[in-house]
């Protein structure tokens, strides 16, 4: 027997489609108004979008950001989780525990950490977004990209697939490479949108060590000149979305969210 | 054997730990560079006192609120008789949702509910009733705590939905035939079975909330007590203070954070029982 679908049930549903349409509807309407009159409807906040140079600037710089960042993440932490996964499996709590890490030193808690750490160290590594900030949002990615990949590396036979590997002659080099990769693509892939989704929006620390990003841009925008602000908070959603549906297309990895990203 | 975690281990130790030891550190020096106590006891005079208090009302506020409207939409969505797509339509928003944080965010909330927010445009032109006129302001705690519930709700639904499927219809059956209403159920059997997942939820939104500086940064512009937007201010600004406050303002939020992290593995480890 199909059962019909509870009135309170309808109820709660309906209160939080409200509660998290709302914003993103006012801030479509937003987007529409005129800078100067403020009255509907225009596209003249996107078009002042488009053509403020800093605008590209600052979306390439998070963009190369978060492609650094993936690659530097998954250089550390594929071989790590399948040296554990493979020999070391006493290990996997304490990475584990390192993945909560981010939960007791947020952004906030690291950056004055890092800003005091590395102050004397040269300027191509501190006064350089591709240096300090990805050495700060490599941690910050941490969790995403290690419960991705620890996922991955549980649901396949590691040990089989690399005794079968090495029997056959193949290198360490090779079996990671041409076998192991493979296999966990899907995994990675969901660690790497993730981490590319938190890149994007991440304002603390950037904006508390000068560095010119995405967001840091729209909080400029934000308070300089208001109503275009608003085409870029729906650039910013959308980006925040591709990246979570192409995890679910991708099918692998589940859409997830952890603390410690942008907030 | 171990080389193959060396680059990792070496990486956390050189970006993560250095940098929250210098923290530790620094909290208890002085600025001639001597041990102190004085920066960690300033966290109790004003205004640090009431920046900590507020902050701690914030997340708490929002870890119960988000948590229990999170819990009500989640089971909601995968109670019987729910449409089946609903459970991954609402995954998949509460995902974007939940990573739609900080300054756009702010903005969002702005836009809604702010002096000409549409919301406020809205109630004040269609119902006559304009909210700021009684004492309502996006730019205060009440205005932060809303904006807030944008990201704790949604990770509520995420955190605790695997949790709701682990309650199985056959309990809930076994139930109904000894004769259990559905108030009974949920007293004896629901909400205890949860309990362990509830709390450990809830402790995450607390800790969330609690680290949350973009937010209440772009909603406010910084004029809003809570203590990471004055850790914010003394890295920012020209501030001939102290330098080491900062550092003991992070000390006591890494203490308030540690606190729930030593309540939460324990209770992660008994959500899990019932798992699967």
């Amino acid at each position: 027997m199909r059962r019909r679908i509870a009135p309170g049930a309808v109820l709660w549903l309906l209160v939080g489609a409200a509660y998290l349409l709302l914003p993103l509807v006012a801030t479509s309407i937003y987007s529409l108004k005129s800078n100067q009159t403020g009255t509907c409807c225009t596209l003249e906040n996107y078009g002042e979008i488009i053509h403020d140079p800093a605008f590209w600037k600052s979306i390439r710089t998070s963009f190369v950001l978060a492609l650094e960042t993936i690659v530097i993440g998954l250089v550390l932490l594929v071989p790590t989780v399948y040296w554990v996964n493979l020999k070391l499996p006493r290990l996997r709590p304490v990475i584990g525990f390192f993945a909560l890490i981010p939960f007791v030193v947020p952004p906030i808690v690291l950056v004055v950490g890092l800003l005091d750490v590395f102050r004397d160290t040269p300027d191509w590594f501190y006064a350089e977004p591709y240096g300090f900030l990805v050495a700060a949002y490599v941690i910050l990615a941490f969790p995403y990209i290690y419960f991705s990949l620890d996922a991955g590396f549980r649901a396949i036979d590691v040990h089989t697939l690399t005794e079968a590997s090495q029997s056959l002659g193949a290198s360490w080099r090779t079996t990671l490479g041409r076998v192991i990769l493979p296999n966990i693509r899907g995994a990675a892939l969901a660690g790497a949108l993730l981490t590319l989704a938190i890149v994007m929006g991440e304002y603390t620390i950037a904006s508390l060590s000068t560095f010119d990003t995405f967001p840091v841009y729209i909080q400029y925008v934000n308070e300089n000149k208001g109503f275009p602000a608003s085409a870029l908070v729906l650039l910013s959603f959308g980006i925040t979305w591709a990246a979570m549906i192409a995890i679910v297309l991708a099918g692998r990895g589940r859409a997830q969210a952890q603390v410690g990203g942008a907030r | 054997m171990w080389l193959g975690t060396l680059p990792f281990f070496a990486y956390a130790l050189l970006f993560l730990f250095l940098p929250s030891g210098q923290v530790m550190v620094g909290a208890f020096r002085d600025v001639q560079g001597g041990f102190t106590l004085d920066n960690l006891t300033t966290l109790f005079e004003e205004p640090y006192r009431t920046e900590f208090r507020n902050s701690i009302e914030v997340s708490l506020v929002t870890a119960l609120v988000g948590g229990l409207l999170g819990f009500l939409i989640a089971y909601s969505a995968i109670r019987e008789g729910s449409p089946r797509f609903l459970r991954s339509v609402i995954t998949t928003f509460s995902a974007v949702a939940a990573n739609f944080a900080g300054i756009p965010l702010a903005f969002a909330f702005i836009a809604t509910l702010g002096t000409i927010g549409v919301v406020t445009q809205f109630m004040t032109q269609q119902l006559g009733w304009n909210p700021y006129d009684h004492g309502f302001s996006l730019f205060s705690k009440t205005g932060v705590e809303l904006a807030y519930l944008y990201f704790q709700i949604p990770l509520m639904i995420l955190v605790i939905s695997p949790a709701i499927d682990g309650l199985r219809r056959e309990w809930r059956e076994a139930a109904a035939s000894l004769g259990a209403s559905s108030y009974q159920f949920w007293r004896h059997v629901g909400v205890p079975i949860l309990m362990p997942s509830l709390l450990s939820a809830v402790i995450l939104l607390f800790g969330n909330s609690f680290a949350a500086y973009a937010t209440a940064y772009g909603l406010t512009g910084g004029s809003i007590g809570l203590v990471p937007i004055r850790i914010g201010y003394l890295l920012s600004g020209d501030v001939l203070d102290n330098p080491h406050l900062g550092q003991a303002l992070a000390v006591g939020m890494f203490v308030v954070l540690a606190v729930m992290m030593l309540a939460y593995v324990p209770l992660q480890r008994r959500a899990s029982r019932w798992g699967r």
